[in-house]
């Protein structure tokens, strides 16, 4: 079932087939469990918000199936899981896909390079958000290294692109069928 | 082929309104929890779901310790099995005086008339994962309210005190370390039995003593432990030691800084402790002269 709405996969070479709903979820599961990874010493400071970069990589492809009730529902799932505020991820991951889903034509006629710093732009804005709701709260600024995660995710994202579409690629020749 | 008609038919409301939708959503849910924690009750339901993800991703990491002992040297097994034999050893002799000293302190405490010390039961827990979020110090272990780790309990490894339960789960447990920003930890100096708090101050090795004057009996290398009349933490666990003492006659009190004891983030195997028996209700003439509740008692 192709729909009108996917022109934006054709600014690549490759036609891409329809993505299921499954498909999404099962992503947006396994970068959850990424996120749960135990981590210690220096990669807890580096470790990329997996979380973040696939709802952003969905936002910006798929607009109309990922919107912000996902994003929302895994932003309370990161703030139970790390005992922060209740909210806070919610609230940033929101705001994160309104950017996604309010640039992802503007983003898509970019290479991959200059989707990069699309990327990082937007994650910096989501972790500004956490770092505001946290110092209004009471938190104090834990320092520039903060923002590296974002950086992380921001050089990430080529990778992620590749992966997810792996499976997407149509395999057969479409003069076949 | 099946045709829908173009998006800009039907939209839905507009991308606007949605995003200012969830984010009210959001900025509700973040006031009601940090203001009245009235979220504990969802929270645990949502961490009940999380729990099988959890254990999930676990599992490569046990599966590779596992792999990991099956191949350990012969050498290193024999090293630690003497190592551990010299220790038995000191222990047990240390027990021996012990036993003696235990038996002594309860006769000598009937003889006083005192209440008896109740020992806490513990549960030994193992972390998890560390928190990711970088203001506050949270480690998530694999024991929960279902195996009788309750909130606010001591946690402890072999050395000392690494931390306090701030949530328990039904599986799980949210244990906020001693270097954690908001924990407070009530503690005694072991020389001369001077009390003080100890605070924590989010960076991992460093531990802030506060409010002692500049003139105050103490010196580097001071051991610190647990003073227990918070009623929270067990009497005598050690906490910190003292490194490192700036004393300026400027200001009213001395800038202590103290390293955590225990290996606050070293060791994957812990000990939660039960909750002691609450203290004695406040004496009733005492209770219109308290000024303020204290900062420290989180659990209320």
């Amino acid at each position: 079932m192709m729909r009108g709405s996917e022109f934006s996969n054709l600014s690549t070479e490759d036609i891409l087939l329809p993505v299921r709903p499954l498909y999404v979820a099962l992503t947006l599961v396994a970068a959850l469990l990424l996120n749960l990874m135990q981590f210690t010493g220096w990669m807890l400071v580096l470790r990329p918000d997996f979380v973040a970069l696939t709802l952003l990589y969905w936002g910006i492809h798929q607009p109309r199936k990922v919107g912000f009730l996902p994003a929302f529902l895994l932003g309370l799932a990161v703030d139970v899981a790390e005992g922060s505020l209740f909210g806070q991820h919610a609230l940033a991951y929101s705001v994160m896909m309104f950017s996604a889903i309010a640039l992802h034509r503007r983003v898509a006629m970019f290479g991959v390079r200059h989707q990069m710093l699309h990327v990082l732009a937007i994650l910096l804005l989501m972790q500004v958000i956490v770092l505001a709701v946290r110092t209004a709260a009471g938190g104090e600024y834990p320092g520039w290294w903060y923002f590296v995660p974002s950086v992380i995710a921001a050089l990430l994202w080529p990778v992620t692109r590749f992966l997810f579409r792996i499976l997407l690629r149509s395999r057969r020749d479409p003069d076949e069928v | 082929m099946q045709y829908t008609p173009p998006p800009f038919f039907k939209r839905g409301p507009s991308l606007l309104a949605r995003l200012s939708f969830f984010a009210l959503l959001s900025l509700i849910l973040l006031y009601a929890d940090a203001r009245f924690h009235y979220m504990e009750g969802m929270r645990k339901a949502i961490g009940v779901v999380l729990y099988p993800l959890q254990r999930i991703v676990d599992v490569p990491g046990e599966v590779a310790s596992q792999i990991g002992s099956f191949f350990v040297s012969q050498s290193y097994l024999q090293r630690e099995n003497e190592h551990l034999a010299r220790e038995n050893f000191l222990n047990a002799g240390l027990l021996q005086t012990q036993q003696e000293l235990i038996a002594e302190n309860r006769h000598l405490r009937e003889l006083l008339d005192m209440k008896a010390r109740a020992g806490p039961t513990s549960v030994a827990a193992e972390i998890i994962y560390f928190g990711r979020d970088p203001f506050s110090r949270k480690v998530i272990v694999d024991k929960g309210s279902s195996h009788k780790v309750e909130e606010g309990a001591a946690v402890i490894d072999d050395t000392g005190l690494i931390g306090q339960v701030s949530r328990a789960f039904p599986w799980t447990a949210e244990i906020a370390l001693i270097t954690d920003r908001e924990q407070v930890v009530p503690v005694q100096v072991v020389k001369n039995g001077l009390r003080a708090t100890v605070f924590g101050t989010g960076y991992d090795g460093a531990l802030d003593l506060r409010f002692m004057p500049v003139n105050a009996d103490i010196e580097i290398g001071d051991v610190l432990v647990t003073s227990g009349i918070d009623g929270v933490f067990p009497a005598g666990l050690p906490v910190a030691v003292v490194s490192n003492i700036e004393r300026n006659a400027a200001y009213p009190f001395a800038r202590i800084t103290c390293t955590p004891a225990a290996g606050v983030n070293r060791h994957r195997q812990v000990l939660v402790l039960s909750r002691l028996a609450p203290l004695p209700e406040y004496p009733p003439a005492a209770q219109h002269k308290k000024a303020k509740p204290r900062k420290s008692r989180r659990d209320g």
